[in-house]
């Protein structure tokens, strides 16, 4: 095990292992997303409450839980970056950052979509609702950093640092950010994570959230091969994969 | 021994930054200026009557003592590096932490203290009561100093970047938003005359938790941005 982690750790076979696995995941994410969205539009029931645009959750819980999760990767590889200082992880925890930060806008702007028929306004300051459009402005923060230092390996550990103190501060944002309403109004807006949820809407958002999960794994690897392409492009291995690709 | 060492080497940074800070009276004054410019642009924006500026006069203190010293982060550790003085700290045996912690404090003393005394002052013209400002003060004490240690990170992280200022204030905004929520709540407690020792005990953890954390971040964004 601890052989195969360092073999995957060199920057070229990860690369090679990576330009192996990201058919495998971007195809089966692509079967999922057309089975998850064929059930949730025809199999799941429409909802006796909230009639059809409750659909909507077959996109926002999925963003939402990805939104966090990414966080967490990005986090745990930067800092095994900082530990054991390899290439592979500082690559992968830049490419999650864009990633997060989409699955985070795409989480805010699906539970805005719904708020407008559902709760009559665009945006409540609602406690979850806050936090993560606060999640939202930790992503943009690294994205900031990353792109303001120029060398890319201290971008990456610096980021590393960033991240890890977000990892710190987000159940204290959380919490607070709960407390902080919880003092002002009651909670007088019914959230979606009710008890119960009927199992024909619940399958279909299963497979939704398989299918974001295969998705983000076929991004970071796409992206992730680029970091490590540009990162390493003077060592030998890159320049005969370029080589290759141009003669072939 | 050691002990003394340590000791030696805080109370000689402390009094090299404080001495520096002094001397350089325009960076020191100049935050404080544009914490009253940005109050006073309150009550000009929102009117003069006495019952509305009371109301949101906890969150405008706050947020101007946050603006105003976002504004201060950016040279705790600027100087330093620029003269490559920084470089030869860290490269020196003596304990990063210690280090860190006199920048820290130094940080704080020249502009987190102003800033505290400043609110005393500014508090009667937007007509916070007595109990209130008193209150204000306890939040002011317990906020400005993890205010320095979440900023001294973000500059560590930014330090020698360009316009680092903008991204200091990216990166510390979100984290220090819990403290605005305890510290704004405790004080319209106050006004209310409820209890406000949760959210004092709340901030006082927060400190807690920043000073036993936040320097080894710093440390460590230190190390990394100087081995550049």
């Amino acid at each position: 095990m601890w052989k195969w982690i360092t073999k995957y750790a060199s920057p070229m076979h990860f690369y090679l292992l990576a330009n192996r696995l990201t058919p495998w995941f971007g195809w089966s994410a692509a079967v999922l997303f057309a089975v998850g969205l064929y059930g949730a539009f025809f199999y799941a029931p429409a909802d006796y409450q909230q009639g059809e645009s409750f659909r909507i959750i077959y996109i926002h819980v999925p963003s939402a839980w990805m939104s966090m999760f990414v966080y967490m990767v990005m986090a745990g590889a930067g800092a095994a970056g900082l530990i054991w200082k390899t290439k592979v992880s500082d690559a992968v925890a830049r490419s999650c950052a864009p990633l997060g930060a989409s699955f985070t806008f795409l989480a805010l702007a699906t539970g805005s979509l719904w708020g407008k028929p559902m709760w009559g306004t665009w945006w409540v300051w609602d406690a979850r609702l806050t936090s993560e459009l606060i999640l939202l402005f930790l992503y943009l923060g690294y994205i900031a950093l990353q792109s303001a230092i120029d060398d890319r390996r201290t971008a990456a550990r610096a980021g590393a640092i960033l991240a890890l103190v977000g990892v710190v501060n987000i159940p204290i944002i959380h919490y607070s950010v709960i407390w902080w309403n919880t003092l002002h109004q009651g909670p007088t807006i019914s959230k979606l994570d009710s008890p119960s949820i009927h199992i024909d809407m619940l399958i279909p958002l299963l497979v939704m959230a398989l299918a974001f999960n295969l998705y983000f794994a076929a991004m970071v690897l796409i992206r992730a091969r680029m970091e490590i392409v540009e990162q390493e492009k003077n060592s030998k291995w890159v320049q005969e994969l370029i080589v290759d690709k141009v003669s072939v | 021994m050691t002990r003394v060492r340590i000791l030696n080497l805080f109370s000689t940074i402390l009094f090299r930054d404080l001495l520096l800070g002094v001397r350089n009276q325009s960076e020191l004054v100049n935050p404080l200026i544009f914490f009253i410019m940005v109050i006073t642009m309150f009550p000009l924006s929102i009117g003069p009557e006495q019952s509305a500026l009371m109301q949101i006069s906890p969150a405008i203190v706050w947020v101007a003592a946050v603006l105003a010293s976002n504004l201060t982060i950016d040279g705790i550790f600027r100087s330093d590096y620029e003269d490559g003085s920084l470089e030869q700290m860290i490269l020196s045996p003596h304990s990063g932490f210690t280090l860190v912690m006199a920048k820290i404090l130094a940080h704080w003393l020249l502009a987190g203290v102003p800033l505290i005394i400043m609110v005393l002052m500014a508090g009667p013209f937007l007509y916070l009561p007595d109990y209130a400002l008193q209150t204000l003060f306890y939040t002011l004490l317990l906020g400005t100093p993890v205010l320095s240690l979440i900023g001294a990170i973000a500059g560590g992280l930014t330090m020698g970047v360009r316009s680092s200022g903008m991204l200091q204030a990216l990166l510390i905004l979100p984290l220090i938003m819990p403290l605005l929520i305890f510290s704004v709540s405790a004080v319209n407690n106050a006004m209310k005359g409820l209890p406000v020792t949760g959210e004092l005990y709340f901030l006082a953890a927060i400190l807690v938790l920043a000073l036993t954390l936040a320097p080894i971040a710093v440390f460590s964004a230190l190390k990394i941005r100087l081995s550049e």
